[in-house]
């Protein structure tokens, strides 16, 4: 539970597309030299008497897309919170690149960290929002810049030919004066993509990235996030859309009352899940 | 009722379109008569009361003419935009320390700032200024040091309108804070920002949008305010000329002084805010 000294088996030269190699492969098991990204351990979370997280095991390897399905109220988006901390666990551990996520365990105990060292933990996991979340006074170059430039020290020149790379990645060149407000609903997820990616980190966790969109903007979201995935970028993606899932997904996830009912290749939890309730919550969205 | 450029029938109310034209009906407003009786009424009175008062000797505006510029009133104006300007600077850099107190997760800093502005809105600015007047009475000395002598009027002046100031602040930019969306603090949180960067470069600069109207409200409040220190002789704009009225007796000219000059800065005061607001609403759909 300590620094990346496991070997850093599948990355790749380019900084910002780290493990690139096996991802795009079927996802049979592949062998077991393949790093573990993240690692959930027994995750419980309430929320006053509500419990939402009930006993979470779930573990993404490097360089895989994780499809989290579920319907609303089953702690899907919460579990994705509890990954980069914005959410506190009540009990159980969660751990990122062999790091645990907002404590530091000495004997048997786990003690929370300082918020700068939690803060320094969130560079690395990259957290793309439903509502975009993003900063509306500033313009779409001085949102991507803002965190390598003011969290990671970048200088200012580096970050915003960083930016503009990025920004052409994402289809948005153009755009890296105009205000939030000014772009479409999916230009802005895009721009929130491109804003995540600013700090490289080894994990994008997205929260229904589409589900705030009109529906004819929801594809071109959806091509950046697949782009990604082809990359090998690692990431959690909670969402409703299916077909997403089907296409792009390493591994299905999911969940119903805080707890992980299935899991398997989209191949086996989409088209012949084994539980009940699986197979009623698609029958209801398919 | 054809799209003719006849004069618009005042007749009843006309009956459906009458399809036999097929070229689209003209559409006529109704007619206005109330709203211009009424206009022409207040027009009236308005020019009734501006007669009376040009033609009226007492308002002697001579004299004001005289006075507005002497040496005297320029001081007293001066005096009076610098402490206005100060009282804001310091009223608000303590505001938001107590916005922040209070917003904070610490229990004991909630209540001290929750105290602090119950405490000093709960009582009247002008008995405040009495009191921090008179603080000699409760401690003859500070530091050793005849508080008489560290704390002449304008002293207390500005103390006593900043505390005063600040409570009322401190409640215009918490306003201003809880009015951010609660999902910018977590992106912020999430890209690795720091509380001071967050509450700097995120927080604050999306809640002046909030903050600047009660603010600008309290600035042009805040320079007609100061006027209630010429109770503890501070030679302010007003006081200024009350010290040549009370000499000459010339009452009512020399308060006109004091106010042109209190709506002039005023005036100058409100366009200055129209631009502040624009430059806060940049990136809305309100920013032209």
């Amino acid at each position: 539970m300590s620094t990346p000294i496991d070997v850093p088996a599948p990355t790749e030269a380019p900084v910002d597309a780290p493990a690139a190699t096996e991802a795009t492969a079927p996802a049979d098991a592949p062998a077991s030299a393949t790093d573990v990204m993240v690692e959930i351990r027994s995750v419980h979370k309430s929320f006053g008497a509500l419990e939402v997280l009930r006993g979470i095991d779930l573990s993404v390897r490097a360089g895989e897309v994780t499809v989290v399905l579920g319907p609303s109220g089953s702690g899907k988006s919460t579990l994705l919170r509890t990954i980069n901390h914005l959410e506190k666990v009540d009990q159980g551990w969660i751990s990122v690149d062999g790091t645990l996520v907002g404590y530091r365990r000495s004997g048997n105990k786990l003690y929370e960290l300082r918020e700068r060292e939690v803060l320094r933990q969130r560079t690395r996991i990259g957290f793309v929002f439903q509502n975009f979340n993003l900063f509306p006074h500033l313009t779409v170059l001085e949102n991507i810049i803002e965190a390598p430039v003011a969290a990671l020290g970048r200088p200012r020149k580096e970050a915003v030919a960083a930016a503009e790379a990025l920004l052409a990645r994402v289809g948005l060149a153009d755009k890296s004066g105009a205000y939030p407000k000014q772009l479409s609903g999916g230009q802005q997820q895009r721009v929130a993509i491109a804003r995540a990616l600013a700090l490289e980190p080894k994990l994008l966790l997205f929260d229904e990235p589409t589900s705030a969109l009109d529906p004819e903007l929801v594809g071109e979201v959806l091509d950046v996030i697949k782009d990604l995935a082809h990359q090998g970028t690692t990431m959690i993606v909670v969402t409703h859309e299916i077909g997403f899932a089907r296409e792009v997904a390493d591994t299905v996830v999911f969940m119903d009352q805080g707890r992980i009912v299935e899991q398997g290749p989209p191949a086996d939890v989409l088209d012949r899940p084994v539980q009940e309730r699986t197979r009623a919550f698609l029958s209801k969205v398919l | 009722m054809s799209a003719q450029t006849d004069t618009p029938p005042p007749q009843l109310p006309a009956p459906p379109v009458d399809d036999a034209h097929d070229s689209v009906p003209r559409i006529v407003p109704v007619r206005r008569t109330g709203r211009w009786a009424a206009a022409v009424a207040v027009l009236v009175l308005l020019a009734g009361a501006l007669v009376s008062v040009i033609r009226n000797d007492a308002f002697q505006w001579g004299v004001v003419g005289d006075h507005l510029t002497t040496a005297s009133v320029l001081r007293g104006l001066g005096l009076t935009l610098w402490l206005t300007g100060l009282v804001m600077v310091l009223g608000f850099a303590l505001g938001t320390l107590l916005a922040v107190m209070r917003l904070s997760g610490n229990p004991i800093l909630q209540a001290v700032a929750w105290g602090y502005v119950w405490l000093f809105r709960s009582t009247p600015i002008l008995v405040q200024l009495l009191f921090w007047f008179n603080i000699g009475a409760l401690y003859p000395q500070i530091l050793g040091v005849d508080t008489v002598n560290l704390l002449g009027p304008v002293a207390v002046a500005v103390i006593g309108l900043t505390l005063h100031e600040a409570a009322y602040a401190a409640e215009v930019v918490r306003g201003g804070i809880l009015s951010v969306e609660h999902g910018q603090l977590e992106a912020a949180q999430s890209l690795g920002l720091g509380p001071w960067r967050r509450l700097r470069r995120i927080v604050l600069p999306q809640a002046m949008r909030s903050i600047v109207p009660p603010a600008g409200n309290m600035l042009i409040g805040t320079l007609k305010g100061t006027s209630i220190v010429s109770i503890i002789a501070v030679q302010d704009l007003l006081y200024s000329v009350q010290l040549v009225y009370h000499r000459t007796y010339e009452v009512i000219p020399l308060l006109l002084v004091a106010t042109l000059w209190y709506v002039a800065v005023t005036s100058l005061l409100s366009v200055g805010q129209h631009y502040v607001e624009r430059h806060y609403a940049r990136g809305t759909a309100d920013a032209r």
